[in-house]
């Protein structure tokens, strides 16, 4: 019982964290997660270039890299973080295309999820990754450009 | 007595003035010469190449679907002038460019003049397309023949007055469009020349990557150095040697050829269309790129 109601609390605790989260703290939130994908992405971009030598460990963390960064993303493009430091197209909230970004993160994480277990070996990983790091420059074309 | 003679004189002048702006803005296709050597058989595998390199397909691909190679046009493009449609570039003798001959290929090209002799608008970036070689010029026609034709025009273009003005494109040529004599010297050897042709020619770079006065000219003194994304969204990076001075060669050349920069971060917006383009272009022509660019610097740069 009061296992339950501390965990009560943290979880209303958490959610106004949420709530209560600004646009800025929003778009710093997004921009870190979004960080962390490009430095998991670039050893693998290399192995894909033939660059570096195919390993599973670093390609699986790029993955549950994508899989974590997919779950927390949709949350962190509130209305009034249209503005600030970022390069976030204002045609995100403008043309209400929230929800087919939120659909693209979706598919972001369950292509993450997918490949944990399809890519098994370099033959393997060649033939899937390509098309889940699709989802990073489908996301862009449409919805980031330098805006400064 | 006197009034009528300055009346008239005046009415002389003006008629003048107007003969001579309708004849400087008169649309002029390339020379006889320019014309033969583009209208001489061209190689379609070669003109692959030269299609991904200046990403035809971008700008001319048919909207709402995948396939490059289906050029029937009509994308939107919006700019401060008013909206352009690329037409269709597909084989169709009725609706794309099978009733072209080489010769009105290379007017569109090298001089910005339709097969009807009118001004095509600079949103179709001949002012790059002018220096590209007249081998590219007629491999890339032999390559268009390949495609499937595709019945259907674009719509018109929507543009703002005084843009709306086509005659007028006459004096936009005066000003900014580059002095180019053809033949190119062309060396292969040489890795830098042919990146300054790729960026410069077909790959039309300077397009977005420059700042534009307010006629929309490039400022030349600034060339490369970044400038405003045609659909005014957002902004195309330096990508001179300053611009670039953290990435190194092979950077570059990654970045065009999978998307993905030295940090990790993708290429969005515009580029994303180029970098799909790219990554069908030769090996060697994305190193002779990032070469060129990584070693350029503008006139006006310190």
């Amino acid at each position: 019982m009061r296992k339950l109601s501390v965990f009560v609390a943290m979880f209303v605790l958490g959610a106004s964290a949420a709530l209560a989260m600004s646009g800025a703290e929003a778009i710093k939130a997004r921009r870190d997660l979004m960080k962390a994908d490009g430095a998991a992405t670039k050893p693998v971009v290399a192995m894909l270039q033939g660059k570096a030598p195919f390993d599973l460990a670093t390609v699986q963390k790029a993955l549950k890299t994508y899989q974590n960064a997919a779950s927390k993303e949709p949350a962190l493009f509130p209305p009034d973080s249209k503005t600030g430091d970022t390069n976030a197209l204002p045609v995100i909230w403008d043309d209400n295309n929230v929800a087919d970004l939120d659909a693209r993160f979706k598919k972001m994480g369950e292509d993450a999820t997918a490949a944990l277990t399809t890519i098994k070996d370099e033959a393997s990983f060649k033939a899937t990754m390509p098309d889940v790091l699709k989802s990073c420059d489908g996301c862009h074309e449409k919805y980031h450009a330098k805006r400064q | 007595m006197t009034g009528r003679i300055a009346l008239a004189l005046a009415a002389a002048l003006i008629a003048a003035a107007a003969a001579a702006a309708w004849f400087v803005t008169a649309p002029r296709g390339v020379s006889a010469e320019v014309a033969a050597a583009a209208s001489e058989p061209g190689d379609p595998e070669a003109g692959k190449n030269v299609f991904y390199v200046a990403g035809c397909e971008s700008c001319h691909m048919s909207p709402g679907q995948n396939d490059p190679l289906r050029l029937g046009g009509g994308l939107e493009l919006k700019t401060p002038f008013g909206s352009f449609y690329p037409p269709n570039i597909s084989p169709d003798p009725a609706d794309g460019i099978g009733a072209w001959s080489a010769a009105d290929f290379a007017n569109a090209l090298f001089a910005g003049v339709s097969p009807r002799g009118g001004h095509l608008y600079p949103a179709f970036p001949y002012p790059s397309y002018r220096r590209m070689s007249i081998k590219d010029v007629r491999d890339l026609f032999a390559f268009l023949h390949t495609t499937p034709p595709i019945s259907g025009r674009a719509p018109s273009n929507a543009l703002k007055f005084p843009f709306s003005i086509r005659r007028a494109v006459g004096f936009w040529k005066l000003l900014y469009m580059p002095k180019v004599d053809h033949p190119l010297p062309v060396d292969p050897t040489d890795e830098e020349a042919l990146g300054r042709y790729l960026v410069n020619g077909p790959g039309h770079c300077a397009e977005c990557h420059s700042p534009r006065d307010a006629f929309g000219g490039i400022i030349t003194s600034r060339r490369l150095t970044g400038g405003p994304l045609p659909d005014g969204k957002g902004k195309a990076p330096n990508i001179t040697a300053e611009g670039l001075k953290e990435w190194s060669e092979d950077d570059v050349e990654t970045a065009l050829s999978t998307g993905f920069t030295p940090s990790g971060d993708v290429l969005g917006s515009a580029m994303t269309a180029v970098v799909r383009s790219l990554k069908q272009a030769p090996e060697p022509d994305l190193a002779a790129i990032a070469r060129y660019l990584k070693s350029f610097r503008p006139d006006g740069a310190p």
